[in-house]
């Protein structure tokens, strides 16, 4: 009679154990993005905040890289749900399908979202810039734009570009007088990237290649480069960590979106909508600039940010004025042969 | 007693035979864990490597009809009217599948273009073309579709190898036609870039030979107390990250560093020296970096030299420098041979270093390398880079040993 119950406790513990294990596998909403204090600020602002709505998450980070995605996707189980990606990872993994085509009815409608941030397969998360920076301690008279860049008889010193082709190219063509909103249709010429090679040889002994985003305010700080481009957020940071008294030029900025996707495959599909839906909120999104200087995507957020932030803001309108969003179809088709091209002129 | 021995030898032989494979099994068991990873670590992904180098599935899966297609084309003029149908209807599966862009980015490396081509043929083509039409149809989309490269870079991507990313890893590419041919000016890049790999790996090798042989012979030399002491500040750095030490050097040979700084309050220079973001900066801070594997493989020979050969040749008369050349350095000759070879290439696959300290002019085939590997996702061209470097470090290995075994026996030592 004992070893009855004995065996019949097993049977009920192994019975629960399998329950307990198959709750477990219909998993929370997993949302993944980039870490570092970008995650940190998004955490307070929509992570924390989209829990106490009542749904469930987890969120993990990543590095990027679109062979990640095509494994979790093609891999069967995946345990990633939403995931924010950069504009090239958008456009691939978009046409190889490895994206939920978004029903934009359920995330408020493609009308609250810059045009730039809506695309079939994922919707903009946020808008960063590449930027002229400068150190307003050491210039005298603050620069205008690209053409100043070029000038190293007003503006003596060195100058910090990206190693590439990637945005130099556009930067070259914006200073030799080309409007932003031409820039690609004369870079998709043999004599647009001629004419872009040719600026860049008046100024190509003074030029200093960066590699990591995190190197372009340390040579602003050293003194190694007068001017460089850099990405708006580091410019931001070092000013209200370090103290820093960095400029930015937004006239001809070059600006980028990131995504939030919804991976094919996801059991969370509903809950992938609400996250996004909720993050997609003017009034949500409005709270982002005051922890970290990215722009937001909804139209509406804009008029709700203290005007303290919007003055550094890249979606804020003076600063979208002239600027242009990096191509990513140009550069996907030519990144390889123009990067032969770059490195062959840089060997020279 | 004769027979009693003849008797007893043969199961004693056995015995000894079972003792030896038994030891030998023993020993296999021991070294299988070290095997197996070898096997895991090193050679499964090298030949893997060396695999995607000349693998070419993309096009073979994703247009399968059109590659069978053009498998009889003999390429002279345009294909005919089955090709075209079959690309058609390959465009049209793979639209709908959504594994065009797979192809499109295979074949944008021969024909810059063909990305967008692709595509707008894939959104373009509502319907299979009616029979006889397949061609009309698709020129109407795209006028390339009726030229020959188009087709001939379909048929040389077909598969299942292909030379295209080992050609291209030393500038050459096959034209319409299938000739090898060099690559055109503006994108020949690749044999430069392993020159000055080889270039910067040598320097490096010499400044390391030069610098570090004295110290070695110092180590080698001096009473324990310094030698000790001296031997700490070789391994002091040594033991420092990589990329701490790279940092450092920034901050010495920037404009505003300390060098600078002090030319310029001595008054040798007005303007800063350019000491960094160039081949000067990559020559310093490697041979910084990798000087003690040259000073290390040094000293442990120099250590084994007994200073008796040294006193015997100055007792027979030989002036100091002499004794040096004639006595002291060919015993060294094994200590520079595993120093240089460990040092060059060690320089050969440097990348943070010229990353951190180099100018766009000074990256060496790492960076291309990865590049590839991580920016572009083209792990054909990454992989066949990669290849190279690995067959010419093995060409030096065997000429090393040649001459490192052509030393040993020919000259220098004598005992």
């Amino acid at each position: 009679m004992h070893s009855m119950w004995k065996s019949f406790g097993f049977v009920a513990t192994l019975t629960a154990g399998i329950a307990l294990a198959s709750a477990a596998s219909a998993r929370d909403l997993t949302v993944v993005s980039w870490g570092g204090a970008y995650q940190e600020a998004q955490k307070k602002v929509y992570f924390e905040p989209f829990k106490k709505t009542g749904t469930p998450m987890n969120d993990e980070s990543w590095d990027g890289g679109i062979g990640v995605l095509r494994a979790k996707v093609q891999g069967g189980s995946s345990t990633w749900d939403v995931v924010q990606v950069e504009s090239e990872e958008l456009a691939l993994g978009c046409e190889e399908g490895l994206f939920q085509q978004l029903n934009y009815s359920k995330i408020g409608g493609e009308g609250q979202y810059l045009p730039e941030a809506v695309n079939p397969c994922g919707v903009g998360a946020i808008v960063y810039d590449f930027v002229l920076g400068y150190d307003k301690d050491k210039l005298k008279e603050a620069p205008k734009g690209w053409a100043d860049f070029f000038d190293t008889t007003k503006y003596p010193g060195k100058r910090g570009l990206r190693q590439g082709p990637k945005t130099t190219l556009e930067i070259a063509l914006m200073a030799d007088g080309v409007a932003p909103k031409d820039v690609y249709k004369v870079l998709g010429t043999d004599e647009g990237v001629e004419r872009a090679f040719k600026k860049l040889d008046a100024i190509k002994n003074n030029i200093v290649w960066w590699k990591a985003g995190a190197q372009p305010p340390q040579l602003l700080a050293s003194g190694e480069v007068a001017m460089t481009s850099v990405y708006n957020g580091r410019i931001d940071a070092a000013n209200r960590n370090e103290k820093k008294n960095f400029g930015m030029v937004w006239n001809g900025a070059l600006f980028t979106i990131d995504s939030w996707v919804i991976l094919k495959g996801s059991p969370n599909t509903d809950a992938a909508y609400k996250f996004l839906n909720y993050v997609g909120q003017a009034e949500n999104q409005a709270k982002l600039p005051e922890h970290i200087a990215y722009g937001v995507t909804n139209k509406n957020a804009t008029a709700k940010i203290d005007k303290g932030f919007l003055e550094n803001l890249p979606t804020s309108p003076q600063n979208m004025a002239n600027a242009i969003e990096i191509n990513t179809a140009f550069w996907l088709e030519n990144i390889d042969r123009l990067t032969e091209r770059f490195n062959n002129w840089a060997a020279k | 007693m004769a027979a009693f021995v003849a008797g007893a030898e043969i199961p004693l032989k056995r015995r000894l035979r079972q003792a030896e494979r038994a030891r030998q099994f023993k020993a296999l068991a021991l070294v299988l864990p070290l095997l197996a990873f070898l096997l895991f670590t090193f050679l499964v992904p090298i030949g893997g490597m060396l695999w995607r180098s000349v693998d070419d599935w993309e096009v073979r899966e994703v247009l399968p009809q059109t590659a069978s297609a053009l498998a009889t084309w003999d390429g002279k003029d345009l294909p005919g009217e089955p090709a075209y149908a079959a690309l058609a209807a390959d465009v049209r599966q793979a639209y709908a599948d959504r594994t065009l862009a797979i192809a499109a980015k295979r074949l944008n490396y021969v024909v810059n273009g063909f990305r967008t081509l692709l595509t707008k043929t894939g959104r373009a083509l509502k319907a299979q073309p009616e029979a006889g039409q397949a061609k009309a149809t698709l020129v109407g989309i795209d006028p390339a579709w009726g030229e020959r490269s188009t087709w001939a870079a379909i048929k040389s991507a077909r598969g299942p190898v292909t030379d295209h990313y080992l050609l291209a890893a030393l500038d050459l590419q096959r034209n319409v036609d299938g000739a090898i041919v060099e690559a055109p000016a503006d994108q020949a890049i690749y044999r430069g870039v392993f020159m000055r790999t080889f270039g910067i790996g040598l320097g490096v090798t010499l400044a390391c030979l030069i610098l570090g042989f004295p110290v070695a012979y110092l180590l080698a030399t001096l009473p324990p107390k310094q030698s000790n002491l001296l031997m700490i500040f070789v391994l002091l750095p040594f033991w420092t990250s990589l990329l701490v030490r790279t940092c450092a050097w920034i901050v010495l040979l920037q404009d505003q560093g300390l060098i600078n700084d002090a030319l310029r309050w001595t008054g040798v220079t007005d303007t800063p020296l350019r000491l960094i973001y160039n081949r000067f900066g990559v020559f310093v801070a490697m041979t910084h970096v990798l000087l003690p594997f040259m000073i290390l493989p040094l000293y442990s020979v120099m250590k084994a030299i007994s200073p008796a050969y040294m006193r015997a040749a100055a007792s027979l008369g030989a002036p100091p420098a002499t004794a040096f050349v004639r006595i002291y350095l060919p015993q060294t000759l094994p200590g520079i041979g595993a120093g240089s070879l460990l040092v060059f290439i060690l320089a050969i696959g440097y990348y943070i270093t010229p990353a951190l300290v180099g100018g766009a002019g000074d990256q060496m085939i790492s960076y291309f390398i990865a590049f590839y590997t991580t920016d572009t996702v083209n792990w054909g061209l990454a992989s066949a880079l990669g290849a190279v470097l690995l067959a010419a470090t093995l060409v030096l290995a065997v000429v090393y040993g040649k001459l490192v075994h052509g030393t040993a026996t020919t000259g220098g030592i004598k005992n």
